[in-house]
């Protein structure tokens, strides 16, 4: 049995950010497990740029973000294993894993900090009809063929899903000499970047098919073709609206899940809208001593505030090792009214510091404006010019509101047009 | 190359008939038109181990399901294959299905099932709690049993290759001569010779056997899509759940799977190609309402993955397991639908005893029926899976997340005897790819090591063989 | 002439009108809500720029390909013909992150540069 202060579970930008700061609050016993061959995360395959605009001040690509936390996890002598694979966490939070350098791997942690990220919604999840050809993929697995193997994955594509990841993809297969047909997206509106929209779109004239999705898939070996159709308010494609785009390759870029199993097997409470944890300010969940953070319990729009959010939970960390914990009393938050989540779920009143509240809504808004209430009464409204579900949001509750507060409180967001 | 018995088609029944007739010092081939076995009919149906009360008495169905049946539990062990005796129902929502249960029963009880009950609608739902409220009545059958088809296609075909066989893969058999003493049978490019030949061609069986001028047999495929939903609602059925039967089938089922999912489905629907494994909007949408009647908690959103297979239905409506009347060492095993693969162990065992009714073939010393599980690291123990990471690194590396598949259980795959060649073939011997994410993660690592082992490029890898390749040439 | 284009200064994503005069004088810009809107309609209209990021070729890495990026920022129309020359370059293992992989790509000044690590096999 090995023993540790706290095992980080994953070596993405969550899981160093919170080895990190954990490290920098006084702890020294960490260890990060990573189940691929190298630290870094998804983050090694996004190799366009666009990361650490609010963190760095600069425009890096994912490796080079991922690079900056790693260079520091090496001059910290934070211990890590990569090729290594977390298998279960016991109620005592001992974590075992496995690799083929150690074996099975038994070790005591003070705490845990969960930072498995997320995955893509495969083809099965959107149920779409049609054949089992080859040529079906997600746009995630498709980066990684193009931007780590250096193989092509298709040569006249379609891609269903505007979120980031279908808008890159979209621009990195045209760079590399693919056409991509259209992207088709179920919404009224994309939940990509606006940015991404002109310069992974419109810059190559690649169509945007909003209200659209693909309802069958055509070819017997490889994929030949896919059948697209307009969809009615209710998302149910209309008849009369379908048309045969010939392709190869299906891309889809259809949402993101946060990684949950080894979670859901410790009994730890999941919120059904985020499927992640339910976390309090200090991103520790329902079970003591394990803390969640990054795309495991919640996807985040940038990369930029999973750091943000990993130090909190590293700090969360540090402090339940080095007993620092105050006493509790919870506040729960809600979203009402066009938001859909609020992070973290509940709020310890006796917290000494601002407690900062993440949240998404559910549409589109213009000129819309956001409301805090506690216990009904409305104690913050910030004035929003645009509100979109791809944005993460954030309110910050200062100490002295906090103060004021009483156990068993409830904080609401809404929006309001 | 020189055989003694050729069995075309490696599905359920083929390889099961293959390993059945390596018992005997005989040179046997396995002739399958695809990349790997189990790629028609057999991997792509209910996987249900039916008790057998639904064929009409005196049929080779009626007769082969009970025998068949009896005979799936010890054959799945001695292969190594998981086999789960769940038990069915048959679900009554109206008076009149109270009824059919009854006419259900009598017919069970003639055709030998055993331990058949009529459960009233409090024991049915305390067997099975998620059952809907509007059930009346069940038909209880414990005989009845889930499988893993496919596995247990390839575990056969397997075992068949250790005691002799020859796996010939991507073999379209399309001609085949007759000397008055051996057949020749060619693929346009390659032939071989053989004394015997089995049509086990599934959905085939009638371009087969046409090409020796039989054309007795009639099939249609007939289509039933499937919805499989993750393992976090495999709760939801205890038992294999029927509804009554139409005249199509047996109806939408909802049924665990010896894996833990649960699988819904499926349509039926008579069609032409038989290669057509699409599935329709229409069709999922169809089997999830009837479903519901059932199991009305279910919903789409815990579906992850859906899928088709054909039936191969024949005009006789009952399996046709007899030598042609064209050659009489030609021997059709045709129209092999369902209860095909309860049956498929008797069905091995009646073509044997066809063959031996004419040829002498000495029984073989060495036959060894056991083919060892192969190694299942999500199924061990902490410690079993400490000793064998310590006898075998490569079952140190996760390489698929969902389903806790580790490097050396593919492998094993990859090196078995007639092995894994492409994606498909991994997943189906491994269940790499199989969960919720659906090889996102894995896929491409699978594809690598397809590459390695295989000493090719991972461009030349495919999904099923043919073209469905999955990369086309390196990006620079 | 009179161009339309999307604001990408910030998230909100106004739909900018610029109205262009035959020598390419810029005669107005409307639609904006800001002074940042103003200036990227300007840029865009006068000397649209991008950055790129791709992949480089590698010889005997542990992979076939680094990725890489643009040092500053490229004309847009020259990002393609930017592609095929990066598409001949290769590298040998190992490469470092910032190493100079293709000098002042068509005499643009502007480097490519490694975005990763790539060790040799």
């Amino acid at each position: 049995m090995l023993n540790y202060d706290i095992v980080v579970i994953g070596g993405g930008p969550a899981g160093m950010a919170a080895a990190l700061k954990a490290k920098e609050c006084g702890v020294d016993s960490i260890l990060i497990l990573e189940r691929a061959e190298t630290l870094g995360g998804i983050l090694e395959q996004c190799i366009h740029t666009g990361f650490g605009l609010h963190y760095f001040g600069e425009e890096l690509s994912g490796p080079e973000y991922a690079d900056r936390f790693i260079q520091l996890v090496d001059k910290q002598k934070i211990e890590y294993k990569t090729d290594t694979m977390a298998l279960e966490i016991t109620q005592d939070n001992v974590v075992y894993a496995i690799n083929k350098k150690d074996g099975l791997l038994e070790i005591q942690a003070k705490a845990v900090i969960l930072a498995m990220g997320c995955r893509e919604r495969p083809r099965g999840a959107l149920n779409i009809a049609g054949t089992r050809a080859s040529g079906v993929m997600s746009a995630g697995t498709a980066q990684k063929y193009v931007n780590i193997d250096g193989y092509m994955p298709g040569k006249k594509v379609v891609i269903l899903g505007s979120g980031d990841i279908g808008l890159i993809m979209a621009r990195r297969m045209t760079l590399e000499g693919a056409e991509v047909k259209c992207v088709c997206e179920l919404m009224p509106y994309s939940s990509g970047l606006t940015r991404n929209i002109v310069q992974c779109l419109d810059d190559f004239n690649i169509p945007l098919y909003l209200s659209c999705t693909v309802i069958d898939i055509h070819g017997k070996e490889r994929v030949e073709g896919v059948t697209i159709a307009d969809v009615d308010e209710n998302r149910r494609p209309i008849p009369g609206s379908e048309r045969f785009i010939e392709c190869d390759t299906l891309l889809l870029s259809v949402g993101l899940i946060p990684e949950n199993e080894l979670t859901r097997a410790v009994g730890i409470d999941l919120d059904p809208v985020t499927s992640g944890a339910v976390v309090d300010e200090y991103r520790e969940t329902s079970h003591k001593g394990v803390f969640a953070c990054g795309n495991v319990l919640h996807v985040h729009d940038l990369v930029d505030y999973v750091t943000l959010e990993s130090q909190t939970a590293g700090e969360g960390a540090a402090r339940y090792v080095l007993g620092k914990t105050e006493e509790a009393e919870y506040v729960t938050t809600k979203g009402v009214n066009g938001v859909r989540y609020i992070v973290p779920q509940k709020v310890n009143i006796k917290n000494d510091g601002d407690v900062k509240l993440y949240f998404r809504v559910g549409q589109v808004y213009k000129n819309a404006k956001t409301v805090v209430k506690y216990n009904g009464e409305e104690i913050i409204s910030k004035k929003r010019p645009r509100l979109a579900p791809g944005e993460m949001e954030s309110v910050i509750i200062k100490n002295d509101m906090l103060k004021g507060f009483a156990a068993d409180g409830v904080i609401e967001i809404s929006v309001e047009v | 190359m020189n055989y003694d018995v050729a069995v075309v088609g490696a599905g359920v029944i083929g390889s099961l008939i293959a390993r059945e007739l390596c018992r005997y010092n005989i040179k046997v081939a396995l002739v399958e038109k695809n990349n790997d076995m189990a790629t028609g009919t057999s991997k792509a149906n209910s996987a249900i181990v039916h008790a057998g009360f639904d064929a009409k008495p005196g049929t080779l169905k009626a007769k082969l399901n009970v025998e068949g049946t009896a005979l799936m539990p010890e054959l799945c062990k001695t292969l190594g294959v998981p086999f789960k005796p769940v038990g069915s129902l048959v679900v009554a929502f109206s008076d009149e299905e109270v009824e059919t249960l009854g006419e259900l029963l009598e017919r069970g009880k003639a055709n030998g099932v055993p331990g058949l009950e009529i459960y009233d609608a409090a024991k049915l739902r305390e067997v099975e709690p998620f059952i809907s409220e509007n059930a009346k009545a069940a038909l209880w059958a414990p005989t009845a049993g889930i499988v893993c088809p496919y596995e247990l296609t390839i575990a056969a075909a397997e075992n068949a290759v250790v005691n002799g066989a020859d796996f010939i893969r991507n073999f379209e058999v399309k001609k085949i001569g007759f000397d008055g003493n051996e057949f020749t049978v060619s693929n346009g490019e390659n032939e071989f010779k053989t004394k015997y030949i089995i049509n086990a061609a599934g959905v085939y069986c009638d371009e087969i056997a046409a090409l020796i001028g039989d054309t007795s047999i009639h099939t249609i495929p007939r289509k039933g899509e499937y919805m499989l939903c993750d393992k976090s609602v495999g709760h939801l059925a205890k038992h294999t759940i029927f509804q009554c039967p139409s005249k199509m089938g047996k109806g939408v089922l909802v049924t665990p799977t010896v894996d833990g999912n649960l699988l819904i489905g499926p349509s039926a629907l008579d069609i032409e190609d038989k290669e057509d494994f699409a599935t329709t909007a229409a069709a999922l949408s169809g089997i999830l309402e009837t479903a519901k009647k059932s199991v009305p908690s279910l919903t789409t959103r815990e579906v992850i993955t859906s899928f088709a297979g054909l039936r191969a239905h024949c005009t006789r409506d009952d399996f046709i397991i007899e030598p042609s009347e064209k050659n009489s060492r030609f021997i059709n095993v045709a129209g092999i639908e369902s209860p095909g693969l309860s049956s498929a162990p008797a069905i091995a065992e009646s073509v044997r005893d066809i063959i031996l009714k004419s040829a002498s073939f000495e029984e073989k010393a060495d036959f060894n029926p056991v083919r060892e599980e192969p190694v299942r690291f999500r199924h061990m123990t902490n410690e079993e899976r400490k000793a064998l990471i310590e006898k075998n690194p490569a079952y140190g590396q996760i390489i698929c997340r969902c389903e806790t598949i580790t490097e050396g259980e593919i492998l094993d795959a990859i090196h078995a005897p007639a092995g894994a060649r492409d994606v498909d073939g991994v997943k189906r011997r491994t269940r790499a790819g199989m969960g919720r994410c659906q090889g996102g993660f894995c896929g491409s690592k699978v594809v690598e090591i397809l590459a390695r082992e295989l000493g090719v490029e991972i461009n030349e890898i495919t999904k099923f063989g043919g073209n469905s390749k999955i990369l086309y040439e390196r990006t620079k | 002439m009179q161009k339309n284009i999307i604001c990408v200064a910030c998230p909100m994503g106004c739909g900018i009108t610029v109205e262009i005069a035959d020598n390419g004088d810029i005669l107005s810009v409307t639609g904006n809500t800001c002074k940042r809107g103003d200036t990227y309609a300007r840029a865009e209209c006068t000397n649209p720029v991008r950055s790129l990021a791709t992949t480089v070729k590698v010889d005997g890495g542990i992979h076939n390909v680094v990725p890489c990026k643009s040092a500053g920022s490229l004309p847009k129309d020259k990002i393609m013909e930017c592609m095929k020359v990066i598409n001949t370059a290769e590298v040998k293992a190992p490469v470092a992150l910032g190493d100079i992989l293709v000098e002042n790509i068509l005499g643009t000044g502007i480097n490519i540069v490694a975005t990763n690590h790539c060790p040799a096999k």
